[in-house]
This record gives C-alpha cells, sequence and structure tokens, in this order.
C-alpha cells in the first residue's frame, strides 16, 4: 500500500556567528564573523583592531634605539628577529657594518627562536585538534631554549638583544655549550614528533585537503613564510635576500606542493630540522672580536627610504623607514606576515566546515599582535 | 632586469613623461623608485604585472603617507620569476577627499591592506570591493597616522 506524504521542502538559510574575540582557537583577540549554512562555511570576514597599539604613530615620536623595544610586541614569538629587522635597516642606513661575530650569533638566535616559535605552534596546533599531549612535549623542549635566552639576552620573550651596530652585550660563557646540549635534545625528541601527531591517522584525516592554497593564490594574497612554501612558492627572504651570517651557511627552502594544511604542517616540521642545521654550521665557530660597533648616541638616519626584510617564524617582515634626516623616523611601516597570511584566510576556507577552520586556522599560526600592530 | 633596464622601459612606456609627471630614481633608496600623476596607476600597475619582462606578480608592501601637504601611496612590488624589486608612488595635495585607483584586481593582498590605509590615512580606494573600516570602529573620528591628528587623551606629546 502506498502512502503519499508531502514532505516539505528541506530549506536552509544562512546565519551569523561570532567567533571571537575570545575563543581559544583564534590563540588571541581575533574575531570572525562566519557566515554559515548549516555547518559549510559561506564566508569569514575578520574583524581587527582589539588589540590595536598603533606602533607605527609611536615609531615617529621615538629614537631608533626605542623602537626596536617595540617590536618585541609585535610577533613576540619571533621578538629577536623583530628587533634585527630594525636594526639592519639602520645599519644599512648608517653604512655600519657589523663584526662577524655579531652576524653569527644574531642568526644562530634567530634561528633558535624559530624552532621555539614552531615548537609553541606544533603544541597549539595538536591541542586545536583536540591531542593534548603534544603541547606538553613542545613547552618542555621550548623551555629549554627559553633558558638560553634568558642566560644570554636577559629576558625569555621579549629580547632586546639586537641594537644598532651589534649585540647589547656579549653572550654568556654558557651558551655554546648549552646551545649544543640542546640541538643533541631536540634531535632526539623531533622523531617523536612525528609518531606523536604527524603519523596519527585522525590528525591526517583532519588536515590531509583542507584549506587548500594553490601557489599562484599564494603569490596573489602574499602569503610568506611556511604558508606560501607549502603551496610550492619560494619564498625564503632567507634565501632570497639572505642578511647577518646567512650566506655562509647551506640549508634547504622547505617546500611542498599540495598546499593543504598538512603541507603547511609538514613545512614548519622540516623548518625545525633546517634550523638545527643551520645552527650546527655555525655554533662551533662563533669568530672572536666584538660583539659591537660604537654607533652615536643619537642615531639619526640620512635622508631618504630604507626597506629591509627577514624571514620570521611566520614569513617576510617588512620594515620600511622614510626619513626626513632627524632622529625619528618620519614614517615608519611594518609589513607584517600575519595580516597578509590572514587576508586569504576566507579564500581558502569558504566551502569547507566549521570544524575545519579550526585545523585551518591552527596553521597559518597566526599571532595577533603581529596583525594589530 | 636591472634597475637601469627597468627605467627604460618604463620610461618608454610613457611618451609624454611632463604630462604624466612621471620621475623615475634610485635616489635616496635601494630600490627603484617611480612617481607619477595618479590617473595614470591604474593603467601602469596593470602593465607592470602583465608585461612578460616585469612580471610584477607579488605585491609586498603597500604604505600610506602623509607628507605634510600631500597624502600618498607607497606600492612595493617583486616578481617572483626576475626577482626584481620597484617602487611606485602616488599622492595628492587633496586631504578632504583623498582618492586613487584600487589594485586589489590585481593583487588580492591589497584588499586588507588599502582597508588599512583608509582607516589610518582616510585615503580611498575606487573600485575597491569592501572599503571599510578594518581595525578601528565605525564611529571613529579622524585618521590617526595623519600628521594633523590629535587625540589629548591617549597621546603623549613629548
Amino acid at each position: 500500500m502506498e502512502t503519499a506524504t508531502i514532505a516539505p521542502p528541506i530549506k536552509s538559510e544562512e546565519y551569523f556567528i561570532n567567533m571571537g574575540p575570545q575563543h581559544p582557537a583564534t590563540h588571541g583577540v581575533l574575531r570572525l564573523l562566519l557566515t554559515l549554512d548549516g555547518e559549510i562555511i559561506k564566508k569569514v570576514e575578520p574583524d581587527l583592531g582589539y588589540i590595536h597599539r598603533s606602533i607605527e604613530k609611536m615609531c615617529e615620536r621615538n629614537s631608533y634605539q626605542q623602537i626596536i623595544h617595540l617590536t618585541d610586541r609585535l610577533d613576540y614569538l619571533s621578538s629577536h628577529i623583530n628587533n634585527e629587522a630594525v636594526c639592519l635597516a639602520v645599519e644599512a642606513a648608517l653604512g655600519v657594518e657589523v663584526p662577524e661575530r655579531v652576524k653569527v650569533v644574531r642568526t644562530i638566535l634567530d634561528e633558535l627562536i624559530r624552532i621555539s616559535s614552531h615548537c609553541l605552534w606544533w603544541g597549539v596546533m595538536g591541542m586545536d585538534l583536540g591531542a593534548l599531549t603534544s603541547y606538553f612535549y613542545a613547552f618542555r623542549d621550548r623551555e629549554m631554549i627559553n633558558d638560553i635566552f634568558e642566560e644570554t639576552c636577559g629576558a625569555r620573550l621579549t629580547m632586546n638583544y639586537n641594537v644598532p651596530g651589534g649585540l647589547m652585550h656579549d653572550i654568556h660563557p654558557n651558551f655554546v655549550a648549552r646551545t649544543r646540549e640542546f640541538l643533541a635534545h631536540f634531535k632526539t625528541k623531533l622523531p617523536e614528533y612525528d609518531r606523536l601527531l604527524t603519523d596519527n591517522v585522525i590528525f591526517q584525516k583532519r588536515t590531509k585537503g583542507v584549506g587548500v592554497l594553490s601557489r599562484q593564490d599564494a603569490i596573489a594574497f602574499g602569503a610568506s613564510g611556511p604558508v606560501g612554501r607549502a603551496s610550492g612558492y619560494s619564498c625564503d627572504v632567507r634565501v632570497h635576500h639572505p642578511y647577518s651570517a646567512l650566506p655562509k651557511v647551506t640549508f634547504k627552502e622547505a617546500l611542498r606542493t599540495e598546499g593543504d594544511s598538512f603541507a603547511r604542517y609538514q613545512v614548519r616540521i622540516q623548518e625545525m630540522w633546517e634550523s638545527v642545521a643551520i645552527i650546527e654550521q655555525l655554533i662551533d665557530a662563533i669568530p672572536e672580536g666584538p660583539h659591537q660597533v660604537a654607533t652615536d648616541a643619537v642615531i639619526k638616519l640620512p635622508k631618504g627610504e630604507f626597506y629591509q626584510k627577514v624571514e620570521t617564524a611566520r614569513g617576510e617582515l617588512g620594515v620600511f623607514i622614510i626619513s626626513t634626516g632627524t632622529k625619528n623616523p618620519y614614517r615608519l611601516k611594518f609589513r607584517s606576515p600575519g595580516f597578509s597570511n590572514l587576508s586569504l584566510l576566507n579564500h581558502i576556507a569558504v566551502g569547507g566546515k566549521i570544524g575545519d577552520l579550526v585545523a585551518t586556522m591552527a596553521t597559518l599560526d597566526l599571532v595577533i599582535p603581529d596583525i594589530d600592530r | 632586469m636591472s634597475n637601469d633596464a627597468l627605467q627604460a622601459l618604463i620610461g618608454s612606456w610613457f611618451p609624454e613623461p611632463e604630462a604624466d609627471k612621471l620621475q623615475c630614481s634610485t635616489e635616496g633608496s635601494q630600490y627603484l623608485t617611480i612617481s607619477l600623476d595618479p590617473a595614470y596607476l591604474s593603467g601602469l600597475m596593470e602593465r607592470l604585472k602583465s608585461s612578460p619582462e616585469t612580471q610584477f606578480d607579488y605585491l609586498f608592501c603597500l604604505t600610506g603617507v602623509d607628507w605634510g601637504k600631500e597624502l600618498g601611496v607607497v606600492y612595493h612590488l617583486e616578481s617572483t620569476t626576475h626577482r626584481h624589486i620597484l617602487v611606485v608612488k602616488v599622492q595628492t595635495a587633496d586631504r578632504e577627499e583623498p582618492c586613487f585607483d584600487s589594485v586589489s584586481h590585481l593583487w588580492p593582498t591589497a584588499n586588507f591592506h588599502e582597508r588599512e590605509v583608509f582607516d589610518f590615512f582616510g585615503i580611498r580606494f575606487r573600485n575597491h570591493p569592501n572599503l571599510k573600516k578594518l581595525f578601528l570602529t565605525d564611529e571613529w573620528e579622524g585618521y590617526p597616522l595623519r600628521k594633523d591628528y590629535t587625540d589629548e587623551v591617549n597621546m603623549i606629546v613629548k
């Protein structure tokens, strides 16, 4: 017997939801306005400015030595590299050549902080996907790097160890031994990272094929760092515009072609290995010599425009200084990697599920103070 | 392509450089810098991106600048094929309603960067797909990164 039932046509309608500004997966005060149809993302619109401090305006009223202290507060996980960016720009403008010792120490510290930043990202990435153990593994190893920084720079996060012309003071006598100890330790721990998370089937299913970014779009959206390199776009500033001791070392740029969340994950894991390799090439042969060349107490840059690119843990940081010849910059712009990487989130998240948005955002590795400058 | 070759090539695109206010120079900057009349900005940018000799496909920085009298925008371009870098500058003396052509259809990254400049300098971008405030609230008065901006409460003037 047939029963005639008239099923009402299934309709869905779009609705808004606020993700943030207080949301654990945004890792800071980022607000995303999501337009959803059921679980499917139709649009992601970031709303910024919750911790904007107008650092660029503050720079216009401060001396170049003071500005370095503000750059710590951009991407606080790459603070040493941010400091270096301003120092390199000022040194290039003044025509100061820093001693070899300074270059080598700067590069070693750059790579240490890159490992530290990637460790934090790795731990938090696992946690975002519900695997809490990775967080403890990563923080155990990151702690050793923080100790090295504390001993040599006097601070664990906001170093301010770079000054125009060199380093604030010489490295700590324990620095070399501690760094070697860390490298030996970390090389035994990195394979554990793979066993715990990389090879995990659930983890792979949640990241493979999710949030795919093509090479062409990566360039068009100004992606840099691991986000660009996971799409097969060779964008490592360390390769194309090497600075400090980087011309002296050899390393392989981590490149993948898939462009999905898993590729971005793999690029960062490979980068940790490469950073270890870079430090190993330098740590046994830190040249003797002064740790600083004297600069004027009041630094005045010549009239002109100066641009310096560096590779932070998140990608390409640009410092653009317009000087009118006074002790303050007339205009100082920070081109932050996170800002451009955030702008492509809508592009790669639309059409996916809201649950995958968390995984995608974790692999973009956003640091909000870097976006809200 | 070297700076001289770039300068010669771009110069050849403009038969009347005086009429277009075209200026090329490497003085005071490590990159070749081109400034021109904003009316020709859109055409130049399209050509810089699409020409096989230049292929500037990567806009790595977009900066708003208050020059005191004029407001301007500085574009930093790089080619991922040829690895050369070029700086393009435009400016306008109109401080009431400054407006330039948007380049976000050429480089989607400009979308956010132009919104930032709109926020802090009040410069509008013609044909921008979504020109609204990004950092500041809608009620915010004034443009904080302009040189004549004052805020007696939040700004400490030494």
